[in-house]
């Protein structure tokens, strides 16, 4: 069979199995809706919680990104990873104790305040909508290149399964499919890894794989260090960007994830306290699984792209070359007209382009592997992507029902809390998909920036709620907006008001606008402690509230008002 | 609270002495041999890798799963210990 029908088969199974997922966990309460009643298992919500977080961008373009970045892709492997350990030390289980079903929950609760609570909303709303439109966009290439419809159509069926089962199944059906598109997404990233691993280095392991040696008996890192610094560009294992920038765009990925809502949100959904710890280690667990293999997806992609083409005979080159060709994810320009290819670091003289996505997307051929692995990478991408779009879609539904209309209207029923945030799941589903097919500029640009933006607003006022009992609502509140403008501004000005300066030179403290962030957050937890001590500590049953969130005993599940 | 308020001090003494050593680690492995020492451990071999390198890609990852794990069994032998474990 042919790779169009594979794809047509394996994407058709893993849709059938998602609704089917999605029809028989339907949600029927607010609390099955917002947290799937709160009896899910640390190993199930593990899972979940990793496809959750993995999304198209890590599925198909993390690995290339590292392939042409080298050591200076260590910030998304680290950044992306090292915030669990602060969400499983520092968040998730104090905020699972305190048992409510939204980060704006914890917020107005902690700071006594719906100011407070509806500048947490805000910011949600704006962290959730950058990056699910941007999955959107993903589900639509994906279906487009594969299934050769066009994107809009593609952005077209992939709202209607998100919609399907986000707005029927609540987080209930996100959860269990998300399950279910975990083991799609890790066994098709898998497959073509082990066996171009085994093909380069005789080592089935991946991770092994990237520090073994070539059949030459050279190591593969030496051997691309030295091949691409004869082509003229910077070793492969050396970093190119600042220290001081790497430093800071890890601590804000970091940071970022810990206080990323639609991820906060996974750990509301364990029975106890010590399910939120545990939950934690195995979404870590997983995700590791991935984020361990890309490097090696990374290096093995680069040297293979490099070795099959670099000098060599344009008309005999490999299949696997020609075929993406066709879709313009390679190029090839013979400048010089010597009938060989010339990929060197110069762009002047450089005659192979090769886009980032091919790394995942052609490994199969590259490591000349049947038909239905091709098809089953395509089922694995459209995991990612929904899954992704799901959870976030979920946060927003939740912070317009919720956090919005029951904090202004605390006497509407159950059954209507219930069907608003189906409506507003609807509506979110639309609004994304709006955008997936008329994409603005900015999205792309945005998306990376969401984390910046978490980690300057939610990740201070969360920790101080917890960890200090000074810290009052005017300090709180001073310190989500200060921190948030402060990123905002800076990364408006560089990315969209003088572009042309966004170099080191301008930089403050060399600190590119990926990284600022962090920056962000000291402001935040700066202006929050200052201010915090020029007014009052906050009254005697938040203080109490604290110590109670300390301790574990006493969890039940997650309880409305 | 069915505890009493100096056991309860002495409760959250002990977990923020577990979170600092855990978190040391975190910074260590991560943000001190991937990217401040990463050039002096780049000339210590590990197999195929320069072992700053091998921090940065792949090491720190392996040391945050265990982190977590090991901040679990902690905690678990903590709460017990302080009678506070949920039932």
């Amino acid at each position: 069979m042919d790779i169009l029908t594979w794809t047509y088969i394996l994407v058709g199974l893993s849709f059938t199995l998602y609704i089917g997922i999605a029809i028989w966990t339907r949600a029927g309460s607010t609390k099955e809706f917002y947290v799937a009643g709160g009896g899910v298992s640390p190993l199930a919500n593990g899972m979940a919680t990793a496809a959750d977080w993995m999304s198209a961008a890590s599925f198909i373009s993390m690995a290339g990104i590292i392939s042409f970045a080298g050591y200076d892709g260590s910030v998304y492997l680290m950044g992306w990873t090292g915030g669990y350990v602060l969400l499983a030390l520092l968040l998730a289980p104090y905020l699972r104790k305190f048992g409510k079903f939204t980060v704006p929950d914890f917020v107005g609760d902690r700071y006594y305040s719906n100011t407070a609570k509806v500048v947490a909303v805000i910011c949600a709303l704006f962290i959730s909508f950058t990056y699910v439109a941007g999955q959107m966009r993903g589900v639509g290439i994906v279906f487009s290149r594969y299934l050769e419809v066009p994107i809009e159509w593609g952005v077209v069926i992939g709202m209607c399964i998100v919609f399907f089962y986000a707005v029927l199944g609540g987080m209930k059906g996100i959860t269990y499919t998300q399950v279910a598109q975990y083991c799609v997404l890790i066994f098709a990233y898998m497959v073509p890894a082990i066996f171009v691993s085994m093909q380069l280095t005789g080592n089935p392991v991946p991770q092994l794989g990237l520090g073994s040696e070539l059949a030459d008996g050279t190591a593969l890192l030496d051997k691309l260090d030295g091949v691409l610094a004869e082509l003229g560009f910077a070793e492969y294992t050396s970093g190119r960007k600042e220290m001081i920038d790497l430093f800071m765009i890890t601590l804000a990925l970091m940071v970022g994830t810990a206080g990323l809502p639609h991820v906060i949100v996974r750990f509301f959904t364990v029975p106890k306290v010590k399910d939120a710890r545990l939950s934690a280690g195995y979404a870590l667990a997983f995700i590791a699984i991935l984020y361990t293999t890309a490097p090696a997806i990374a290096a093995f992609g680069i040297y293979n792209a490099i070795n099959s083409t670099s000098e060599k005979e344009i008309s005999s080159l490999p299949v696997w070359i020609s075929n993406w060709q066709k879709t313009n994810l390679i190029a090839v320009d013979d400048k010089n007209g010597d009938g060989k290819v010339q990929y060197v670091a110069d762009p002047e003289t450089n005659e192979l382009t090769i886009d980032r996505d091919i790394m995942v997307l052609a490994s199969p051929e590259i490591a000349e592997l049947p038909n239905w692995v091709v098809g089953l990478i395509a089922a694995g991408a459209m995991a990612a992507a929904l899954s992704t779009a799901a959870g976030l879609l979920l946060v927003i539904s939740t912070s317009v029902s919720r956090d919005l209309f029951k904090t202004f209207k605390p006497e509407i029923s159950e059954k209507k809390e219930l069907r608003i945030a189906r409506l507003a799941a609807a509506g979110a589903v639309l609004l994304a998909g709006y955008f997936g097919v008329n994409p603005p500029g900015f999205v792309a640009q945005v998306v990376a920036f969401a984390f910046g933006l978490a980690a300057a607003s939610f990740f201070p006022v969360i920790i101080m709620g917890i960890f200090s009992s000074r810290i009052n609502k005017e300090g709180a509140i001073a310190g989500m907006i200060s921190g948030l403008a402060f990123t905002l501004a800076y990364i408006i000005y560089f990315k969209f008001i003088s572009p042309e300066l966004n170099t080191a030179e301008y930089w403050w403290f060399g600190v590119s606008p990926e990284g600022i962030g962090s920056i962000g957050m000291f402001i935040n937890f700066l202006v929050c402690i200052v201010v915090s001590q020029f007014t009052p500590a906050p009254p005697q049953s938040v203080q109490d509230m604290i110590q109670e969130i300390r301790i574990p005993r006493g969890a039940g599940k997650a309880v409305d008002h | 609270m069915a505890n009493d308020a100096g056991k309860m001090k002495a409760y959250w003494k002990k977990n923020l002495k577990t979170l600092f050593f855990l978190l040391l680690i975190w910074f260590l492995v991560s943000f001190g041999f991937g990217i401040l020492w990463v050039e002096e451990l780049n000339t210590i071999r590990w197999g195929g890798f320069k072992l700053g390198f091998w921090f940065a890609q792949q090491g720190s990852i392996y040391a945050f799963v265990l982190l977590i794990f090991v901040y679990v069994y902690r905690m678990n032998k903590l709460d017990k210990e302080f009678d506070v474990n949920e039932e």
